[in-house]
């Protein structure tokens, strides 16, 4: 295949940043996104250039750490995928490929398409936690009977991996389906009753301080998720917050 | 609770209640307005109720009042964050795929409600507040001095939509309108909490209010269009 790659290229989160054209020959169907990028940046580095910066880890779709933003999409074209799984099938020969980063004001950039996502660890610190003896008290939670459907449904919200596909996708940069699987994961469980109100205010503030958007519920966020996160988890974020504030 | 109005949350709860009373207020209007096709007598006494009963001129009127402007100014100030939480915009952005153009537009095509509703005013509202309030006139006769004469409303609503220009203006405004209610019914439950195993119904149902409100409203200014 015979690609024309569209890249934002931005040196420092202080640089302007704007779109640079490659062309990038030989590329095999069966290549990862990443391992196409990985095959741009040789062919930059042979060149003298400097490669292409981009977020990656365990390119298996589990740690949440590839982003991008591919044709107009978070991770891609695909559905229920992230980056690393996105493989080069998907596009066709003498394609015209853009890739920019996730764009929100809470995402900076800090390198090409690499963008800082703190703005996530520190909503999860406001109140995505729950109290347990752990020094030698520590109770089994198999101990505590919760029922299947409660049970699946907070398996469902944790399997978010934060990797903010929600606020790229989003119109307004809302950060609410990523929040709301976080509060939606203990709200569901007795465990995480305890701090249930404090959670849900302690963590909506802290995404309102990072300059996240409003829910507009356009629902783009759900399509693309690469966990199929459910808008579910927005609204029973929104009935924990109203609850927690009604009782002061 | 105090802070409630300050945060992201908070905001749509309160943009989705003053929804749900604007909705009902359409269904309300509608009614009233629908009855003006198969009874003039029933229009004039329905309309006369309403502009003098001090109940509804008293306190529905201003809280319906603050309930619209409200919901603007919520509108303007909710898009306002969002724009700039975005900062640098994409070079290549497929929405399309993902939501749809009447959940993306919800500012234009409330925009176009609002300049619609400038006239809508223009056009009843201030003439009303000036025939009743400035001259004086509660009485809803064509000649205050003729209790024969009978109600005026039904002949001026007949009137107002002899012109092809503002029936015109009146569907494409309709139009708009349940664009925005296609998105706007079902997101006003969400914002409230409501996702649920009667949320497919509700949508369901939410259609059909979207397109059958404006549609009535429409079909009303056709008629008289058209009969007069």
């Amino acid at each position: 295949m015979k690609l024309t790659l569209k890249i934002w290229r931005q040196k420092s989160a202080q640089d302007k940043g704007r779109m640079v054209d490659y062309q990038l020959d030989d590329v095999s169907p069966d290549m990862s996104f990443l391992e196409m990028l990985d095959v741009l940046n040789q062919q930059l580095i042979d060149n003298g250039d400097d490669p292409v910066a981009f977020d990656h880890d365990c390119r298996e779709g589990i740690c949440g750490m590839c982003s991008l933003y591919i044709n107009g999409e978070a991770h891609g074209p695909d559905r229920g995928i992230t980056t690393c799984q996105l493989h080069m099938r998907m596009f066709d020969d003498g394609d015209t490929i853009y890739i920019e980063p996730f764009r929100a004001k809470a995402f900076p950039v800090i390198k090409d398409l690499v963008v800082d996502r703190s703005s996530f660890d520190r909503i999860q610190h406001a109140g995505g936690f729950i109290s347990v003896n752990t020094s030698g008290n520590t109770i089994d939670a198999n101990a505590i009977p919760i029922s299947k459907h409660a049970a699946d449904e907070a398996m469902d919200a944790a399997t978010c991996i934060g990797c903010g596909a929600c606020v790229a996708s989003c119109k307004n940069s809302s950060a609410m389906l990523f929040v709301s699987a976080k509060v939606s994961q203990f709200a569901l469980l007795p465990q995480g009753q305890v701090e249930a109100a404090d959670r849900v205010m302690n963590m909506v503030k802290q995404m309102d301080e990072e300059g996240f958007g409003n829910c507009t519920n356009t629902g783009a966020c759900e399509v693309e998720c690469p966990k199929g996160i459910s808008l579910e988890n927005i609204a029973r974020m929104n009935r924990e917050y109203l609850s927690a504030s009604l009782k002061g | 609770m105090s802070g409630l109005l300050k945060s992201t949350v908070g905001r749509k709860v309160a943009m989705a209640l003053s929804a749900f009373f604007l909705m009902i207020f359409l269904v309300m209007h509608v009614s009233i307005n629908f009855t003006s096709v198969f009874s003039a007598d029933l229009f004039n006494q329905l309309s006369h109720f309403m502009g003098t009963n001090p109940l509804i001129q008293g306190v529905m009127q201003p809280i319906l009042i603050i309930g619209v402007v409200f919901h603007f100014v919520m509108g303007f100030v909710l898009e306002a964050k969002n724009k700039a939480s975005r900062g640098v915009r994409y070079v290549k952005n497929n929405a399309v795929a993902n939501s749809s153009w009447m959940s993306r537009n919800m500012l234009l095509s409330g925009v176009v409600i609002l300049a619609f509703l400038g006239l809508h005013f223009y056009d009843f509202w201030v003439h009303e507040m000036t025939v009743k309030y400035v001259e004086g006139d509660m009485s809803g006769l064509i000649d205050p001095n003729n209790v024969e004469s009978g109600f005026r409303y039904y002949e001026e609503l007949r009137e107002k939509f002899i012109s092809p220009v503002r029936v015109g203006i009146y569907t494409v405004s309709f139009v708009l309108l349940a664009l925005h209610l296609l998105h706007g019914f079902g997101s006003a439950f969400q914002s409230m909490g409501a996702n649920n195993k009667y949320t497919k119904a509700l949508k369901g149902f939410g259609k059909v209010y979207a397109i059958g409100i404006p549609l009535l409203f429409v079909f009303i200014a056709l008629f008289h269009h058209f009969t007069h």
